[in-house]
């Protein structure tokens, strides 16, 4: 059963720029329930992986650079 | 395609404790502050820091009972009536009585309650009988303030690890559990005397409207495991008819807050600004007035705070904006909804199985004991009806410090090593292919169709239809293609909301009478008949390996009730609008 690609716009901001994942922290993949959170070695960021968002907000709060902005996701909007 | 082999490593603890949201750390610290020399361990799907229904903390207690304004008795008998009478009294009692005793350690270890200028709890009615509810304004904290606990008594936290079954000996005793880690694809066994579940509600049962999967009224990290690992296990359930459903924000998915707003003027109401009931407690009975409302002409409800003092506004921005459901505030930002102009369009919530909001659980005794030897159930998931966020504080004390002295008396079960392999191969088997279906695809399926066939009003054919498409669903199991260990944990989850699903559907058409409200009104028998069904129906794995029903009396009362109180719930729509 062959598999297509499906873009999907994500809740989830990181500003690569303040966000220190590529000095080693790891806080907002660290508690995020639901585990949607994901380093980008390249970049040196954190970015939304995967579209299960319960916009819960831990990652916002515990960011120590306050990189992070959640959004609602669109079909809830 | 990744490869992940089966592992024979066996690891080895006294007490496991599954979940670390709320129930789970208290378990976990009762037990060992009963026995220092047990090794406890927490097992949690995320991270115990942030976990669970309570991961950004509770703008209140809803079941306080603090002397001076309820009595345990009262509130035994509030929540026998608020369930139709199917309790098992006992337990209600046994909560009841440690409720104040837990209020007051949550106290001491810095949990922030309403004091009045005398240092008094701060106690507000909600309820339709007695006042029981309890703000807790900087109710944020609550994580931190269990994290705390957890390394003071030296709780061994594992992180990232999800229980996929429990196992049993030859005997049917406890035995231990098989781990999966979702971000390796890593398998594990652990041996244990006994188990606790504390995994939740099952959150992700029905499809929220909206559609997207995630936007459930429970945390969707709770997919309904322990439901299904008890089920599998033999352990009895009960009261799986009995669903959750609650009043929502329409397309958000927080609470409308009765509890927050109640006690400072906020209320329900129709589309003409009128309350249309007595009583805004989340029960049965409350829920089907709502539905009423929400389809008839006078439809849609709101929440109704415009006519509130801008000082009383700004408090409840405050409470609801940054406690339990704080991205609330930017919903009704892109809305432009301002409570202060508008009232707040509400909706029912899908449907789900939970004993902290209803009455749907895993049967427990007083002990928090289930119905297999060794395995215990605490919080949404632990059968004692309304018992949220405090009852499953007390409940998970109950089953650490039960678990504890089982211990004493325990050895080690058996795990047989082909169990560990079939298990093993079973939970891997969705990474093992190169293309298939993916967890998504399926999860929506299921859920989909729970919506469709599932949701109350109740129809026989419906149900049965519902369970055909989930046989067919079963069959395609095998399709199920994970990409990742990530979507390995999907499709293992999928499998809990498929038998959450099935138990529902054969609960359902089991109890041929209507009760609670809108969780089980049956259009077929749109009565309550106390003559036949005043019992509590159970779910098994039955012989077949197919969900089987049966009647389990209600114990004794411990608490009699007066007959003009029985009708206290039936009576919530306000007359004027009939």
């Amino acid at each position: 059963m062959p598999l297509a690609k499906v873009s999907m716009s994500v809740p989830v901001v990181v500003n690569a720029e303040a966000c220190i994942a590529g000095k080693g922290c790891t806080v907002c993949v660290d508690v995020c329930p639901l585990d949607v959170l994901a380093i980008d070695e390249a970049l040196g960021a954190a970015y939304m992986k995967y579209d299960e968002c319960w916009y819960c907000l831990p990652c916002e709060a515990d960011c120590p650079t306050n990189a992070i902005t959640v959004n609602i996701p669109y079909l809830l909007r | 395609m990744t490869h992940t082999t089966t592992d024979s490593t066996i690891l080895e603890t006294d007490i496991l404790v599954i979940g670390g949201g709320t129930a789970g750390p208290m378990a976990a610290v009762k037990a060992k502050q009963k026995n220092p020399n047990l090794r406890v361990t927490v097992l949690e799907k995320a991270n115990v820091k942030r976990s669970g229904a309570i991961s950004m903390g509770m703008d209140g207690l809803n079941n306080a009972v603090i002397p001076g304004h309820a009595t345990p008795e009262q509130y035994v008998k509030e929540i026998t009536i608020a369930n139709d009478g199917i309790v098992n009294q006992k337990t209600v009692m046994a909560y009841a009585q440690r409720s104040f005793d837990m209020i007051n350690l949550l106290d001491e270890w810095g949990v922030k309650f309403e004091k009045d200028e005398t240092g008094d709890y701060n106690v507000k009615k909600v309820h339709h009988m007695g006042t029981y509810v309890l703000p807790m304004p900087e109710g944020h904290h609550m994580k931190k303030i269990l994290y705390r606990q957890l390394r003071r008594h030296r709780v061994q936290v594992v992180n990232r690890y999800m229980a996929t079954r429990l196992y049993t000996d030859r005997d049917g005793r406890i035995a231990g559990a098989s781990l999966l880690n979702p971000r390796t694809a890593e398998v594990a066994t652990i041996k244990a005397k006994a188990v606790i579940l504390c995994t939740g509600a099952a959150g992700r049962l029905g499809l929220p409207s909206s559609g997207y999967l995630f936007g459930t009224y429970e945390n969707p990290t709770n997919a309904g495991d322990g439901y299904s690992m008890a089920y599998h296990a033999g352990a009895e359930l009960s009261g799986i008819e009995c669903y959750q459903i609650n009043p929502l924000i329409k397309d958000y998915n927080g609470p409308a807050c009765a509890y927050v707003t109640g006690p400072m003027g906020g209320y329900t109401a129709n589309a003409h600004g009128n309350r249309f009931i007595e009583c805004d407690y989340w029960s049965g009975q409350m829920m089907l007035e709502f539905y009423r409302e929400l389809e008839g002409g006078k439809g849609p409800v709101f929440l109704k705070l415009d006519h509130l003092a801008e000082e009383t506004v700004r408090e409840i921005e405050t409470i609801l904006h940054s406690n339990e459901r704080p991205s609330r505030g930017r919903f009704h930002q892109r809305r432009n909804t301002n409570y202060r102009e508008k009232m707040v369009e509400m909706h029912i919530s899908e449907i789900g199985l939970c004993s902290g909001h209803s009455a749907s659980g895993v049967w427990i005794d007083e002990k928090a004991r289930t119905t297999v030897p060794g395995l215990y159930a605490a919080g949404d998931l632990g059968s004692v009806p309304h018992n949220y966020m405090l009852g499953a504080f007390v409940y998970g004390a109950i089953a650490g410090e039960d678990a504890s002295d089982y211990c004493a008396g325990a050895g080690f079960g058996e795990i047989s090593s082909e169990d560990i392999r079939t298990e093993q191969r079973r939970i891997l088997a969705p990474l093992h292919k190169s293309d298939g279906i993916s967890p998504f695809q399926m999860e929506y399926k299921i859920r989909r169709m729970v919506n469709d066939y599932l949701q109350p009003p109740k129809v026989p054919k419906k149900m049965e239809i519902g369970l055909e498409r989930f046989k067919e669903i079963r069959e395609d199991l095998p399709l199920l293609y994970a990409q990742d260990p990530h979507e390995l944990m999907r499709a293992n989850e999928l499998q809990f909301i498929l038998d959450c699903a099935e138990m529902a559907a054969h609960a359902s058409l089991y109890r041929k009478e209507s009760r609670w409200g809108l969780y089980h009104y049956r259009v077929d028998y749109p009565e309550t008949n106390n003559d036949e069904w005043f019992c509590h129906v159970q779910t098994i794995k039955g012989a077949e390996g197919d969900p089987e029903c049966f009647k389990r009396e209600v114990e004794p009362y411990i608490v009699e009730l007066d007959d003009e109180e029985k009708d206290a719930y039936r009576k919530l729509r306000v007359a004027s609008t009939n």
